[in-house]
Parts: C-alpha cells; structure tokens; sequence
C-alpha cells in the first residue's frame, strides 16, 4: 500500500515522486539504449518502425483522445510530412532542418483542415478528415513532377552532422529520441493550461466557453499540433520506407492509427504507445501464427483486416478504457496487493447531458 | 448604479419570444432570485447575459460596461461565471483539474513556455493551485480532490460546479437551478454556501430556482417571469403573495 502524502503544491506536479518511479523508467531507458546491441539486425529495424507509429499515435491522440476530434485520415498528414521531407532533404538541407520542415509544413496543413473542419463534430468531422486524406493521396498521385506520382519518389539517406544513419543502429537512435522529444513536450503540454483547455473542450464545450476558453482556437490548436507531431512521424516514415508511393498513406495507415488510439485508450499518452506497440506487432504475430492455422483457413485474403475489426470489437466492448486502462488496473493490482478490489474501477453511470448550446 | 442592468431585453426565435422587454437590475453584494413556470424564459436570461445567445433587442450593462456583444469567451474576462441546469462538468477529469480549468483566464506561456515547462509556468501552476485550495475550502471538497467527476455523487458535482465558477474569480455568479436534484440536507449546506460566497468571497449571486424554501432564505429580491416578462418583483413573500404570480403558477 502507498499513500499519496504531499507537503506542498510542488509534490503534485512532480512526473516522477517515488523511487519505483525512477527505477522503471531508468531500466526502461537502459534497455531501449542496449537493444541495438543485442538484438538482431531485423527486429532493429521493427522496433524503429514502432518507435515511428508511436509518434503518430501520440500525434493523433493529441486530437482525438485529448480534443475529442474524430480524425479518419492521419495519414494524410504523415504523407505529406513524409513527401515534404524527401523532397527538402534531397535539395541538399540537413536533416534536423529538413524534418522540422516537413513538420511545420504539415502544421499549416492541419491549419488548413482545421479552419472548415471544426465547423463540424462526430461522424461529419470524420467524413471531412477522410475526404481529406483521401483528397491528398489523389494529389500525391497525380503531381508527378514533385512527388513522382505512383512509381514513386526516393529518399535520401539520414545523415546527421556528417555521420550517416542509413544503418539500422544509427536510425534506431535517432527515431528514439524523436519519441522521446515529442513524448515529454506533449506530457508537459497536456498538463499545463493548453491540454486542460484540451479536455475541457472535448467534455463541454458550454462550460469551456464559460471559462473563458476560445474553442474554436483550442480546436485548431488540436488540429495543428497534432498534424505538426504526425508530419515528423512522417519525415522518419519516409526513411523508414525509403521508397515513397501514395499508395503507403492510404485509408489503411489511417485505419492503424486509429485503431491504436482507440484501443490504446483515448485520453491517454501511455495508451497511445501500448496501442502503437500492439498494433505495430500485430502483422508480425500474425505471419507467426498463419502456418499453425488449421487447413485453408491461413491463406485466407483479409485475414489482418479481420483481426483488426475482431480486436477493436472486442477492446470496445470488454475494455473500453483501452490498454491503458487494463495498465493501470494491473498496477492498482501490484501497489494495493492484496487489498486490490475488483469495483475500485467499476463506473457510475453518466448523469443526463444537455447537448443543447454546444 | 447597478452592477448589471438589464435594459428593455427581447429575445425571439422566429414567432417565439422566449425574452419579451425584459427590464431589471442587480445591485452590487445581492442575491437576486429569477423564479417562474416552465418555458418562462429564465435559464433564457442566463444565456443572453454569458452570451451563447445574441438578444434580439436591448442591451446589458455590467459594471457600467456593455457587454451585449462582447465575445462568448471573454464573459469570464469580465468576471461572471455560471453554472448550468444539467450540470457541464468535465467528466473524465478529476476535481482538481475542473476547479484548474477555471482558472483559465490565468495561465500564463505560449505554447512553447507550456511545452518546456518553464520555471514561471510551473509557478504559475502552484499559483493556480493555491486560489483553488481557498475555493476547496470554503466548498468542502477536499475529501474529492483526485476523484474523476464521473466518480461523485450527483450532489457533490453540483458542488463542483459552483466551484468551478469561483475559480474564475467572479464578481457576478449565475446559478441556474442549484438546489435541483439536492436533497433537502444538501440544500440547506447550499443556502449557508450562497452566503458565504456573497459575504466571505464578496461576489454577487443572480439565481434561477424553483424551490421557494431556498429563494425565500437566501434571495434579497426575487424576480418572477412568465411568457418572458416580468410578472412581479419584490421580496420573496411579496412575490410569493403577488396575485399574477400565484394566477401564472396556478392557473387563473
């Protein structure tokens, strides 16, 4: 048993306050530090890709978990995050340059969705997001002359400071630390004022207003700093690819991070990264499980896209709260043993909500 | 002067006139109670006056200052906070950080300030956090504090609520229905609170209430509507006693 016992305003702000803290996070960073070294060249390469889908998610979770905006194509901002930073790096900038670009580039793209988009709320906003992205990948496709159109666009190798990062130790690091910038500035964003204003605009939006919150503002905020966090993922994406097509930032990218916001649990930093995790792991599990399928049934087409809808169905409707809400079930469990009870987490039922000045 | 004056408001939705020529004034340090039937046009005033409605005719001053077209988000800016009928707590967030969200009109750092985490914001974090202790206080909340709203009781997140108004630091506090869905105990706590916030925490109250037990012991004056009008004003048993009041509530 803990018991939260605080001296003064600073205890409560403090991220880490007890030493179990300190040491699950130092052994954390340690383990991702060494794991180049010791694991093999190719799961290298997958741990980049997730470090890579948990930036977008956290991108994306910024909006929809914090905000409350359905957004159905964040993909369409990792494609232009991405195609924007192959083509500034291949002119020749450095690549801290070129990556920042590419992420300021796809925040006034997020400007420009937002300004029309929160006009609108619920399925509306998410038919305007996916006409969006799918609006994008038809411009992609059809710009040749820029973007190559669908046979393609190369990208230049990562080099930083003269050090090339093609290899798959040198880019693993540097996805690394790309999730690590943007995880702490957001953590730090979402308790501060802005990501209060955030939730506030995503539970009412009468009472923001009445607090003195501009909503419409905070709305685009949501928008532009979750596009600017997805166009860096993007940047990383482009390498991680090395060979861009349209064809990569289709419904189906979009689908994944969604489906890892969601199942991650909205509302939640850590639920995005477990949700990236899951989702970034899942094909891999599944090539793994397909031969010990029974008869036909492996070479099924659509089999990925069926597990998907079963796990989502089954998060929703067993654990809405998500993975991050089985975590923290998991750790009540471990610090309250063996005093843990199981309707600490049961929830009342929501009391009647007026929708009518919204 | 008053500290609002409400002048001549109307309020109409196409052949519908929820406000019709609606006059009064609340003077600075009252508790002014808004009663009426169903459909009078009270909780209809509250939001012409935090301006989610924009009045067909009239105008509102406040502190001598005319807020009639001031911006939806810039009501807080001039110090008048409200609560709402069915109550618009920030449900998956705890009761600190509604009372936090309060002080909104107080953050200080940009975005990049907030992203870092620079010494003054985190200041101006403890700063926050000690006006809303006073509030916690004066409320009784602080066995909630980390509780999720959608955790309490229905009585303890009307509470909250009020709470939350205060955070801004008003000089006008709006309540629409408080005492709905108390019980009587939690009602008569609210009656003392009313006080307090008048006389410890000098701001003004206007409510809109049905439970006359309530309006007669805490309200100075008493305002009652009907139709949007002004039916009667005066103290509560003057209104209570006042023949169209009781012809509009009973029926004539």
């Amino acid at each position: 048993m803990r018991f939260h016992y605080e001296t003064d305003y600073g205890d409560s702000q403090r991220l880490l306050r007890y030493a179990g803290d300190w040491i699950a996070w130092l052994a954390l960073a340690v383990a991702l530090l060494v794991a180049p070294f010791v694991l093999p060249r190719f799961m290298i390469g997958e741990l980049s890709y997730i470090f890579i889908l948990a930036t977008a998610s956290l991108g994306l979770m910024v909006l929809m978990g914090y905000t409350g905006q359905v957004s159905l194509g964040p993909a369409a901002f990792v494609a232009i995050g991405a195609y924007v930073h192959a083509v500034v790096l291949s002119m020749g900038v450095p690549l801290p340059l070129s990556l920042l670009g590419g992420s300021l580039a796809t925040a006034v793209a997020g400007v420009i969705v937002g300004v029309p988009a929160i006009r609108v709320s619920g399925l509306y906003l998410a038919m305007v997001t996916m006409a969006f992205s799918i609006i994008v990948e038809h411009i992609i496709g059809r710009w040749k002359s820029v973007t190559g159109g669908h046979t393609g666009l190369p990208v230049p190798d990562a080099a930083l400071f003269g050090y090339s990062l093609a290899g798959p130790k040198g880019f693993y690091y540097l996805c690394l630390a790309v999730l690590v910038l943007v995880f702490i500035g957001l953590v730090n964003v979402l308790r501060s004022s802005i990501g209060r204003a955030f939730e506030g605009v995503r539970d009412s939006e009468a009472a923001a207003y009445s607090l003195g919150v501009s909503v419409p503002a905070y709305k685009i905020g949501a928008f532009v700093l979750s596009s600017g966090v997805l166009g860096l993922a993007g940047g990383l994406m482009a390498h991680h690819v090395q060979h861009l097509t349209p064809e990569g930032f289709g419904l189906i990218l979009s689908l994944e991070l969604v489906l890892m916001v969601v199942i991650g649990g909205l509302g939640s930093l850590r639920g995005a990264i477990l949700g990236a995790i899951l989702i970034g792991f899942l094909p891999r599990i599944i090539s793994m499980v397909k031969p010990l399928l029974p008869g036909a049934s492996g070479q099924q087409f659509g089999l990925e896209i069926f597990i998907y809808g079963l796990i989502l169905l089954l998060f929703v409707l067993f654990e809405p709260t998500g993975l991050n809400g089985r975590w923290l079930k998991l750790k009540a469990l471990v610090t309250h043993f063996p005093l843990y009870r199981r309707d600490t987490f049961k929830r009342t039922k929501t009391y009647m909500k007026s929708e009518r000045y919204r | 002067m008053s500290l609002l004056q409400v002048e001549n408001l109307a309020l109409h939705f196409g052949g519908l006139k929820a406000i019709d020529d609606l006059s009064f004034g609340v003077e600075k340090g009252e508790v002014f109670a808004i009663i009426g039937p169903n459909g009078a046009g009270k909780t209809s005033v509250f939001n012409v006056i935090t301006r989610i409605f924009s009045p067909t005719e009239g105008r509102i001053l406040f502190d001598g200052r005319d807020i009639t077209r001031l911006p939806r988000e810039a009501i807080a800016g001039a110090r008048i906070a409200r609560t709402f009928q069915n109550i618009e707590l920030f449900e998956k967030a705890t009761v600190l950080d509604n009372l936090l969200l309060g002080r909104h009109r107080f953050a200080r750092g940009g975005f990049v300030a907030q992203m870092l985490r620079l010494p003054h914001v985190a200041a101006a974090e403890r700063a926050d956090r000690d006006a809303i202790e006073t509030i916690i206080n004066v409320l009784e909340l602080s066995p909630y504090r980390t509780v999720p709203v959608s955790e309490l009781p229905y009585g303890v997140r009307k509470i909250v609520e009020i709470g939350r108004a205060l955070a801004i630091d008003p000089t006008l506090i709006l309540l629409d229905e408080p005492a709905s869905g108390l019980n009587p105990e939690e009602t008569r706590d609210l009656s003392f609170w009313i006080e307090d916030i008048r006389a410890d925490l000098d701001v003004t109250v206007i409510m809109v209430e049905h439970d006359m037990s309530l309006v007669a012991d805490v309200a100075d004056r008493v305002l009652c509507m009907n139709l949007g009008r002004v039916l009667a004003t005066g103290t509560a048993a003057e209104v209570q006693s006042h023949p169209d009041v009781v012809a509009a509530y009973l029926g004539a």
